[in-house]
């Protein structure tokens, strides 16, 4: 059977998209930790019994609660230094007065990444730590059900009332005795989300019917999302939050009885960054507030030098103590001992072997050997020496010896309680190995058979044959499949942990195994016909390396580099250095290439012809040694060797040498446009010059003429339609930016009110879908009735010059210049290099494919999460919505590479003429140059698994890879596509 | 005659790499303080120092490339300046080529200059003492199998050592190890140097195994 290049190309990525998606499922877990709520009711352990008999203690319950009321405030995005640094002193000043004198205690709660809203709520309320899946499925919430205190409240019979982020309402459905829920995806609305959570609060303080009030303020995490932690918008929202913590203290404390005093709790859910976004590690993400506020508490005598540090999880545990309920039973948090010190010691000791029983059920719950953990030793000494201690106390030693030694005691269970959480957190991350190898042999499988169909593939003919089971590896086949569904029994029987590809039904499973075993016979019968043919002819004249030209040196050596680079965390934070770096010296190096050309064979050539010029020695003996040089090369260079005396020609020549400097130069303002990465994010770059709000006019002035630029480089291959529609869907980019308040109109002056552009950014919608509607239309008319290459040229270029317009309406304006350059680049790399220089499909697709990865990140994208610009997917939208909202974030984020992709694929099919299996290469190329770096990183990730740096690192850039490869597959299937057509009419 | 002129090859190029040693070591004699990391910017210039007069005493002294004519006085004036301006370009030239990878465009501007003079002084310099100003022969020179004399293919290979060199100095700079080679540019001009040193060392030996394979038309 034969399969037409392009087919096979896509049919392997798409092979590779499922194995990837298994390495996912596997990779990222769904907590597999969750009791059932109902066991996690369990019995409260006592007091430890006092060693000797006849002594019992009395306190077998759960202690009563320590508070009456309790509020939390959870101000999104509040990072540590808005309350405790110079913005805190200055915008809080209510609340810095309380932290600093009153009747406080100051935490700054440790978050761990991914610094996201939901998971992050997830920890506080069940104290666990939630797995990076989280991040995931964080659009779409469902409900916890997990033990969590929220459900604990509930069932304590506590009435809840909850204001805000609509996520707890997701979270946490029919807990509350009363909500309001407001969407956090607006992220442009600063003051609606807030009042809508402020409106019921003089309502609530003054009635007596709740329990427990939570608040969670959005205003503050839109604002970093929008405009920066450093905006001026910061310093009034701060300001309105204090007044809010006021209003809320002084009712509190009005309403306070003899009997049990009121709690505040304020925090965050996670700080932002430098930038304004969050969801990785920085220690402005990290670091939020965590404040107790209450009558109960001692008055600050001195103010405190720096706030302790302690774990966002421990807020769920100390809560619990606080409200009288069980601990939840997944809380690896510990209980932070100050806010109960004003209790008696025989309490404080109750608290925390509540807290390490908890603990260390857990560890039991979860770890075989767990009694050689040594915070289970601990913590079983420390109950022991507990229980002595009630001895004495219920003798009646009420001396300061007494006091002394529950100090002591308290001591070792903190230590105790210290070490288990420690040794909880750490295995948190569990991961389904069997799911994960299985997509490991698939991904590799594939990138095994597309390299030992490269020699294959790059032939002329662009066709490969599947080898149709021979009938020995037919048997292989059949043997395969009875090992692995063997293998798979003996798995899934044995494994205690859940495990996904154990819980496919079997249908799936064994149809899984078998491919693996079709694409395993594939690759043998591969190697067979390779050993085949080089026994069939032992000279055969393979390519040797001398002929190799240095972009050829370049782009394996750059290929390998690059995935050797994914092995080191700081490369792939910084991989954007990487391919700037080598973009870069591609660009050198046709420099070069031109240099050659243009010089040394303009030279020769008269030469040639005339035999006249008698110049010095030099000169001849350089046309002798190309003379030599020239049979020996390949096909293509013979073409570039002939061709260059006809494409140099004047000014035309200067232009092309200047080509390379002016992307060179181009690529070093992109490169100073946006900073992205870790170790020199914080740079000034352009894009924060012009964003920030003193900038405007600069901005707008940009923006439009970068949207002129756009219009001026796309039109000049449309049709008349298309041109009328690009310009008015220009248009409608700029007043949609203006609508939302980023530009201005030069006529706009002063204040006037920001809309959410919904009406603009449709408008621009429709011409989005118009021209991309009009250029399928062409390809159709190409397809069927099969007529010149020119309509099916001007329907891609349509096509691409739709896509275009739909990322000028998601860029940011001061990210419009990204895509004026990337459409420079496109044009004059193709006027003055790709075209004279004659380079074949491979070459091109590969240097596609690295504009496209340089591109991906000079749009200020890196490999962490909070670099992901959500705001993208609500343009033009009422309400989110899930399926575009996805769809319009995955393409604005991966927008560079897939117009370089796009652009190929107009390049190759108008090259068709000169190379008919130019897009079948294409594609071929662009398959293999997606699958080696994934399987690579796959294989690198399995083994780097207990990795530091694996969730804040690795992970996410899994998550890029993943993503990276399904928009791959899509762009094949294109190709494919347009692939098809062309056949049809050689075969004709 | 061929294993003579290699020998002196050898020579001359081993006379160069002991230059860059005693340049990173002899200073810390003369000046207080002085170390390759520390105070990088001084042995930067006398490391480019140093082998710009030794490349140019082995030049006047070996005269590998035997002109057969006398040129006058002027000419050889003339001949000097261009060689001169060329130079300073090629200074330049790299200045750009490090900006446009990335190199800060306005901080550390003293740094990246002595950079590229560093790398000029390995590659410029030496093509100028071996061709003379003559655009058309260093392009020759430096296309496949362009080269003439065994003089001409050292050239070759140290040119493109020091550039690789620096090339993959450029390696380590976003690594987080903190390490004081990691600061701009010194793990550049350090990559440069031992890649200058390994073409010396290299080039008579690469040349010594392919004599056979090396046809020099001329001569
Ligand atoms: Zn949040
Ligand atoms: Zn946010």
């Amino acid at each position: 059977m034969r399969l037409r290049l392009g087919v096979f190309a896509s049919f392997c990525l798409l092979v590779q998209a499922l194995g990837v998606a298994l390495f996912l499922r596997g990779f990222f877990p769904v907590p597999v930790r969750s009791v059932p709520r109902r066991e996690a009711r369990a019995d409260p352990p006592a007091e430890p019994a006092p060693p000797g008999p006849g002594m019992v203690s009395n306190w077998t319950k759960i202690p009563p609660p320590l508070f009456k009321k309790v509020v939390i405030v959870l101000i999104d995005a509040l990072r540590g230094d808005f309350v405790f640094g110079s913005k805190g002193k200055q915008f809080m000043p209510y609340t810095t007065q309380v932290v600093e004198k009153g009747t406080s205690y100051s935490f700054i709660a440790e978050a761990k990444p991914p610094t996201v809203t939901m998971p992050r709520i997830k920890a506080l309320m069940t104290g666990s730590i939630p797995g990076f899946i989280d991040v995931v499925v964080n659009l779409n919430s469902p409900a916890l059900l997990d033990d969590n205190l929220i459900w604990q409240a509930k069932t304590a019979g506590k009435r809840i009332i909850f204001y805000g982020d609509d996520t707890w309402v997701k979270l946490f459905p029919k807990h509350f005795v009363e909500y309001d829920g407001t969407t956090s995806f607006f992220v442009s609305d600063f003051t609606e989300v807030d009042d809508n959570v402020t409106r019921h609060l003089d309502r609530v303080l003054k009635r007596e019917d709740w329990d427990l009030l939570i608040l969670h303020y959005l205003g503050l995490d839109h604002i970093g999302h929008m405009t920066g932690p450093n905006s001026p918008l910061v310093g009034p929202k701060l300001r309105e939050m204090d007044n809010i913590l006021k209003k809320i203290h002084i009712s509190l404390l009005s309403k306070e009885e003899a009997s049990l005093p009121n709690l505040l709790v304020v925090c965050g859910d996670h700080g932002m960054s430098e930038t304004g976004s969050h969801g990785g590690s920085s220690e402005g993400e990290v670091h939020t507030p965590l404040l107790f506020i209450s009558s109960a508490f001692e008055k600050r005598s001195a103010p405190l030098a720096q706030p302790e540090h302690v774990q966002q999880t421990d807020l769920a545990s100390t809560l619990a103590i606080g409200l009288g309920l069980p601990i939840s039973r997944n809380s690896v948090g510990n209980l932070i001992l100050p806010v109960v010190g004003g209790k008696t010691m025989r309490e404080q000791l109750r608290f925390v072997h509540l807290n390490g029983f908890q603990l260390s059920r857990l560890l039991q719950e979860n770890t075989p050997a767990y009694e050689k953990d040594p915070g289970y030793e601990h913590f079983k000494i420390a109950e022991k020496s507990h229980g002595n201690w009630i001895k004495l106390y219920l003798e009646g030693n009420n001396s300061e010896i007494l006091l002394n030694l529950g100090k002591k005691v308290l001591k070792q269970y903190l230590d105790a309680l210290k070490t288990l959480s420690s040794s909880l957190s750490k295995q948190v991350a569990q991961y389904d190995m069997y799911s994960m190898m299985m997509g490991t042999v698939i991904i590799m499988e594939v990138l095994l058979l597309l390299l030992l169909s490269v020699p294959k593939a790059l032939s002329k003919r662009a066709e490969f044959e599947v080898p149709l089971s021979p009938p020995l590896f037919s048997l292989l086949f059949y043997l395969m499949c009875l090992m692995l569904c063997a293998v798979h029994v003996i798995v899934c029987t044995s494994a205690e942990s859940l495990c996904y590809f154990c819980s496919m039904s079997w249908l799936t499973a064994v149809g899984v195994m078998m491919l693996i075993s079709a694409l395993m016979c594939g690759i043998l019968s591969a190697i067979a016909k390779i050993f085949e043919n080089s026994r069939l002819l032992p000279k055969n004249p393979i390519v040797s390396s001398s002929n190799w030209s240095e972009i050829d040196v370049l782009i394996l050596a750059g290929t390998i580099g690059h995935v050797l680079s994914l092995g080191a965390s700081s490369f792939i934070e910084e991989e954007h250095q990487t391919w700037y770096f080598l973009i870069n010296t591609l660009c050198l190096v046709l420099c070069q290439e031109l240099c050659r050309n243009n010089f040394l064979l303009k030279e020769c050539d008269p030469q040639h012809s005339t035999n006249v010029r008698q110049n010095s020695d030099s000169i001849r003996e350089t046309s002798e040694s190309k003379n030599i040089d020239i049979p020996a090369a390949s096909n293509s260079k013979l073409g570039k060797a002939t061709s260059s005396s006809e494409f140099i020609k004047g000014s035309d020549k200067w232009i092309s040498l200047a080509t390379p400097w002016i992307i060179l130069i181009c690529c070093r303002l992109l490169r100073s446009l946006n900073q992205t990465g870790v170790q020199w994010a914080h740079r000034p770059d352009f894009g924060h010059w012009l964003t920030s709000s003193e900038h405007k006019s600069e901005l707008s002035f940009l923006a439009a003429v970068s949207l002129l630029m756009i219009f001026f480089l796309v039109q000049r291959r449309c049709s008349l339609v298309s041109k009328i529609a690009m310009a008015l869907g220009l248009l409608g980019v700029y007043s949609y930016r203006a609508a939302i308040g980023n530009v201005t109109f030069p006529w706009q002056h002063g204040g006037k009110d920001i809309s959410k552009g919904i009406t603009e950014a449709r408008f621009v919608y429709v011409f989005v879908l118009g021209i991309v509607f009009t250029g399928t239309k062409d390809l159709l008319k190409s397809q069927v009735i099969s007529a010149d290459s020119s309509t099916k040229s001007t329907g891609l270029w349509e096509v691409y010059s739709g896509l275009v317009l739909l990322a000028a309406l998601l860029f940011r304006p001061h990210n419009l210049p990204v895509l004026v350059f990337c459409l420079l680049i496109q044009t004059m790399m193709t006027k003055y290099i790709w075209i004279p220089l004659k380079f074949d499909a491979a070459q091109i697709t590969i240097m596609h494919y690295w504009f496209g990865q340089a591109f991906f990140y000079f749009q200020g994208n890196s490999n962490g999460i909070a670099t992901v610009d959500i705001s993208a997917g609500f343009v033009g939208l009422d309400s989110y919505v899930e399926l575009p909202a996805i769809f319009l974030t995955a393409f604005a984020t991966y927008a560079g590479p897939f117009l370089w992709a796009i652009h190929l694929l107009c390049y190759l099919s108008s090259e068709v003429s000169r190379n008919s299996a130019a897009v079948g290469h294409g594609c071929f190329c662009y398959a293999l140059m997606r699958s080696i770096p994934v399987a690579i990183y796959v294989v690198l990730v399995t083994g780097l698994r207990y990795h530091l740096f694996i969730w804040s690192v690795f992970s996410p850039k899994l998550l890029y890879e993943g993503v990276h490869v399904f928009i791959t597959a899509a762009v094949c299937l294109f190709f494919t596509a347009m692939d098809q057509n062309h056949s049809y009419k050689v075969q004709d | 005659m061929r294993e003579a002129e290699i020998r002196r090859l050898l020579a001359a190029n081993l006379l160069c790499a002991l230059s860059v040693v005693l340049a990173a070591v002899v200073p810390a004699f003369f000046l207080d303080g002085f170390s390759v990391l520390g105070t990088h910017l001084t042995w930067l210039c006398v490391c480019s120092v140093c082998v710009a007069t030794l490349n140019i005493i082995l030049h006047l002294v070996l005269k590998p490339n035997q002109s057969p004519k006398r040129r006058s006085f002027a000419h050889k004036i003339s001949r000097f300046l261009k060689c001169c301006i060329y130079f300073f370009m090629s200074c330049i030239l790299f200045h750009a080529i490090i900006v446009l990878y990335g190199a800060p465009l306005i901080e550390l501007v003293t740094e990246t200059f002595l950079f590229a003079v560093l790398l000029s002084t390995f590659t410029t310099l030496q093509c100028l003492c071996l061709l003379g100003p003559n655009i058309q022969a260093w392009i020759r020179v430096f296309s496949k199998n362009g080269a003439m004399s065994i003089w001409e293919s050292s050239l070759q290979i140290t040119s493109m050592c020091s550039v690789l060199g620096a090339w993959f100095g450029a390696f380590p700079i976003p690594l987080d190890w903190d390490r004081p080679w990691q600061v701009w540019p010194i793990s550049c001009s350090l990559g440069a140097t031992f890649g200058y040193m390994a073409g010396l060392i290299i080039a008579p030996l690469w040349i010594h195994w392919n004599r056979k394979q090396l046809t020099y038309k001329s001569r």
